[in-house]
Parts: structure tokens; C-alpha cells; sequence
């Protein structure tokens, strides 16, 4: 499995379309028990990266990515924005000057991905957000590609895990963001930055796999 | 959803050009990136004041940009933070080489925009300090969640601070000043409705005609309680006991009453409510010496209030008094 800049910026143009599909869905989950703003702060955002995909074609993967990050930094707000935004640019910084990845540099490029998510936000696993849905998901891959594990049901597996992660969050307590001053009430409701997490991951396999079809 | 506008997606920006085309002898909007300074900045050699956060909980904070008080506001969306290069942005625009003061009400996307823009300022060699307000009692359980909000306190640490700045305070004490107040500062909400967000068309949440929510954020957050309607009197109680035993206010205190409306209350009710809190400070034999009434820190049109009620000495009283001039505070000049 080769990862090439190509595929890239074909995975950000999916994760753009789903995200405007998923837009009020997502919204919703956070309306529960959040803001009412993750699908329509995220829509913004890759809005905003789909205005800039023209200029990245031919660039390294490491400049696409950082420059999602920065522009999902300046568009987004909320806590979604800073977390996704550090998550492109520390991709970003671990893909620097690659035009082609390999499996195992991919499963580097997002566990750098991870530990800025978790940087910025302050966030561990349990605590109902985006980090139940990414942590397994690139935990799972590591395993798979450090045990030579085709990379292909490495990845199938780790956005299984993903899945898992996100529907875990449903009767989680949140300690995190905003849905944690609803205490014992954010109980029942699943994580909206795990979901969109989940969309994310989901989009990656399905253009490794050809499956890009929006 | 019957509003006052005329898309979801226009109001933010709409607003800020209503704000520039009123006001434009106290402020300046600057649009993409989006913020509001005052008219005469930078203003050499004082410490400037840099603000900001989601947009519905005007005046909160653009109509605080002025002499006095702030140099500058960042607005976000409705209800969401604004981006770091608002931030950044502003914080060159109002430079005046004496450093920049960050108030950040503590939310979780606020401080995390904040702190990415003041990584990017301190690259850049812009030295800012900042300050996270968090006063809101409602929430108990700090340990277990994002923490207190920040709320009420927050448009008195940027009158004092502002007033300190002005007076040609240098930045650590101008940032002193601030932790001090929203030390000394405590608040709670209710809610009797909740509020629409534009973009999304429905109410936030559910209450019921004979139901209100004791504890309530300013984006509709829950709150400690939901419970059976009551008169005024009972619901000063409920707001009043929390902030006391938190502090602790004791007998003697001298203090600052503010009581807030949160968009969708009349003047009249916020009186009754005064009413009912003076009386009650009176009981427990403490003083209010200065008191702040009306729609300050509010959420778009919820009916509701919040008490807040801030210790003070001589240093808090004397910038509480020192002029200012902006668009909703306006004393002394």
C-alpha cells in the first residue's frame, strides 16, 4: 500500500463532501449535549480547504497537509478547529517533503496526528471526545503494520476500531468540552468530534481502496 | 424562528458593519479576519486589551471596545470561538509597545484559539500575557469537567483592567488586576427560556412554561437544576446562596452587585431582581457599595438573569470609578 500525494488531496475532497452530507447530522450530536455548531463549524472549514485544493496539486504531502491544518486553524473555531488543525500540522511536519508514503510512514504520520490532538486538547481515552475515535484507530494500524500485517486489513481493522471507539463514547460521562458540564446527562449520547473523526478515517479507506465515490 | 435578519450565515458580519456605521467616533471594524478596535488605536505606550469570543452575548464583547476599557474584540461565529488569526491580527492592530493583555472567558475552544494565537504573537515578538475568567458556581464539579465558565466577572475584569491600562499600568500589573477580579468575582444564571441560534432554526433546548433551569451557561448550557418555576424572591435565593458560600462573602464585605440580563428579560424584572438581592445582602449584613444593572454578557434572546458579585477594596473601587466610553459603558466622559 503507497500512499501518493494524488490520493491525498483526493481523500480531502471526500472528507469535504461528507462532511457537507453529514453536516446537520452532526450538528445534531452536538446539539445534544454540545453547542449545535460541529457540522456546520467543520463544513466551513473544509469549505475553505476545498477553495485551496487547486494550488496543492504537485506539492508534497507534508505541505497539503499543513496547510489543511493552518487553514482548518483560521476557519473552523470552536475546539474543533485548534484539534483537527494541530492534527493536519503535526501530519504535516511528519510527512515533510514526501510525495509517496509508505504503510508504515502513514501509521507515523497519524499517531503524530494523535499525540496533537491530545496535546492540545489535554484529553485521554474515557473522556467522551474525538480521542476514543482516533486513539484506536491509529493504535489499531500501528499494531497491524509493526506485526507486518497486510497494510490494507491493518487499515480495514484500525477504522473498525475507530467505529467501535465512536459508539463506546454513547455511554461515556464526558469530562471534556462542553458536553462535560451536563455531567451524568452527556450520558447517551455519542461524541459529535468522535463522529466526524469516524468520517475521516472511513473516507482514508475508502480511497485506498477505490471505494471514493463521495 | 422569527428574527431580525436576513441570513443565518450574514448576522456576525451584518452586525459588525451596524457596529462600525453607530459608533464610528468610539471604534473601527476590521473584516476578514474580523475585529472590532477602538478609534484611536494603537494607543502609544499603554498596554492593550484584546477580547473576544462567539458571537450572541452582545454587548459582550465588541461593545466594550472604547477608552477605559478594551483596545480590542474578536468575534466568532455565533456561540463559537473566534480563529487565532483574529487574534493575532488584532493584537498587532492595537499594539502600543507596552504588550498585550489576552481576557479569555474559560471555554474550552476559547482558551484553545487563545493560546495557538498567543503562541503565534510570541513569535512574532508581540509579548502577551493572559487572563481565563472563570466564575460561574453553577458548575461544581470542576475537576470532572472542562471547568468553570468564564461569564459575569468577565465584563468587570474588562472595565478594571481597561480602567488600569488607561490609568498607564504596565502589563503584569494590568494582568494582576484582572486575576484579582475574577478571584474576588463570583456568578450564577437561570434561564426561563432557552435561545435560537440562528443557523440552527430551533431552540436549543427544551423548557417547559412551568419549568426553569437554575445554573444555566451562556450558550444554553444545563445547569445545576431544573426545576418548578418560582417567584423572584425564591430565585434570587437560588442564585445568591451559591456565589456567597463560594467565595466565601462575609459579614462586612463591601461588594459590587451586577445583575445581568440575558437578553430576553425586561429592565423592569432585572429591578425586581436587584430588589430581591439587595435585600438579601442586607441580611447578611454586607454592603454593596457599586452595582452594575441591565444586558451585558448575554445569549441572543434567552429570558433569564445572572447575579454577580464582586468583592472590592480601594484599588478594584477606584478603577471601577475611572472613566470610560464605549458604545455600552459609557461614565465620566
Amino acid at each position: 500500500m503507497q500512499i501518493e500525494s494524488d490520493c491525498v488531496l483526493k481523500f480531502l475532497e471526500v472528507v469535504a463532501a461528507r462532511i457537507k452530507e453529514q453536516r446537520d447530522y452532526l450538528t445534531e450530536l452536538d446539539a445534544a449535549i454540545g453547542d449545535a455548531d460541529h457540522g456546520v463549524n467543520l463544513d466551513r472549514g473544509f469549505s475553505a480547504v476545498m477553495s485551496k485544493l487547486p494550488t496543492l496539486t504537485g506539492r508534497d504531502i507534508g505541505s497539503i497537509l499543513r496547510t489543511v491544518g493552518t487553514t482548518l486553524v483560521s476557519t473552523v473555531g470552536g475546539a474543533s478547529g485548534p484539534l483537527y488543525g494541530t492534527a493536519f500540522i503535526r501530519a504535516g511536519a511528519a510527512t515533510a517533503d514526501r510525495f509517496q508514503l509508505s504503510s508504515y510512514e502513514l501509521a507515523h504520520a497519524l499517531e503524530a496526528a494523535l499525540q496533537g490532538v491530545e496535546a492540545r486538547g489535554k484529553a485521554t481515552r474515557g473522556e467522551k471526545t474525538m480521542v476514543d475515535a482516533i486513539a484506536p484507530f491509529v493504535e489499531t494500524m500501528k499494531e497491524g503494520i509493526e506485526a507486518d500485517e497486510d497494510p490494507l486489513i491493518a487499515l480495514r481493522k484500525a477504522v473498525a476500531a475507530c467505529e467501535e471507539g465512536m459508539r463506546a463514547t454513547i455511554p461515556m460521562r464526558a469530562t471534556r468540552g462542553r458536553a462535560s458540564y451536563l455531567g451524568e446527562r452527556s450520558i447517551g449520547h455519542q461524541d459529535s468530534g468522535a463522529t466526524s473523526a469516524c468520517l475521516m478515517a472511513r473516507a482514508l479507506l475508502d480511497v485506498v481502496e477505490g471505494r471514493d465515490a463521495g | 424562528m422569527k428574527k431580525l435578519i436576513n441570513a443565518p450565515e450574514n448576522v456576525v458580519r451584518e452586525a459588525l458593519a451596524g457596529m462600525a456605521a453607530a459608533h464610528p467616533d468610539l471604534l473601527r471594524v476590521h473584516v476578514d479576519p474580523d475585529y472590532i478596535v477602538r478609534a484611536d488605536a494603537p494607543v502609544r505606550g499603554k498596554v492593550a486589551l484584546v477580547s473576544g469570543g462567539g458571537s450572541g452575548h452582545e454587548p459582550l464583547h465588541g461593545g466594550f471596545v472604547g477608552k477605559g476599557m478594551l483596545d480590542a474584540a474578536c468575534p466568532g461565529a455565533i456561540f463559537t470561538s473566534p480563529v487565532p488569526d483574529q487574534m493575532l491580527a488584532a493584537a498587532r492592530a492595537v499594539h502600543g509597545d507596552a504588550g498585550i493583555l489576552f481576557i479569555v472567558k474559560n471555554y474550552t475552544g476559547d482558551v484553545m484559539n487563545f493560546e495557538l494565537a498567543a503562541e503565534l504573537a510570541a513569535a512574532e515578538g508581540l509579548p502577551v500575557a493572559s487572563v481565563v475568567t472563570n466564575d460561574d458556581v453553577a458548575v461544581r464539579d470542576s475537576l470532572y469537567t472542562a471547568g468553570r465558565r468564564g461569564v459575569g466577572v468577565t465584563v468587570l475584569v474588562e472595565k478594571i483592567a481597561g480602567a488600569a491600562a488607561e490609568a498607564g499600568a504596565d502589563l503584569a500589573t494590568c494582568q494582576r488586576i484582572a486575576a484579582k477580579v475574577n478571584a474576588q468575582g463570583r456568578s450564577m444564571g437561570m434561564a426561563l427560556t432557552s435561545c435560537t441560534v440562528p443557523h440552527v432554526g430551533r431552540p436549543t433546548f427544551d423548557l417547559p412554561d412551568d419549568q426553569m433551569e437554575i445554573g444555566i451557561g451562556i450558550h444554553g448550557e444545563a445547569g445545576r437544576t431544573r426545576q418548578q418555576f418560582a417567584s423572584a424572591a425564591a430565585i434570587a435565593e437560588l442564585l445568591a446562596r451559591p456565589i456567597l458560600e463560594d467565595l466565601p462573602f462575609r459579614r462586612g464585605d463591601q461588594v459590587l452587585a451586577f445583575v445581568n440580563g440575558m437578553g430576553g428579560t425586561p429592565l423592569i424584572e432585572l429591578y425586581v431582581m436587584y430588589h430581591e438581592l439587595s435585600k438579601l445582602l442586607a441580611g447578611e449584613g454586607i454592603t454593596i457599595s457599586r452595582s452594575l444593572v441591565g444586558n451585558y454578557i448575554t445569549s441572543l434572546e434567552m429570558a433569564g438573569c445572572s447575579f454577580t458579585l464582586l468583592k472590592l477594596d480601594d484599588e478594584l473601587t477606584r478603577l471601577w470609578d475611572a472613566p470610560v466610553l464605549t458604545p455600552a459603558l459609557r461614565r465620566g466622559m
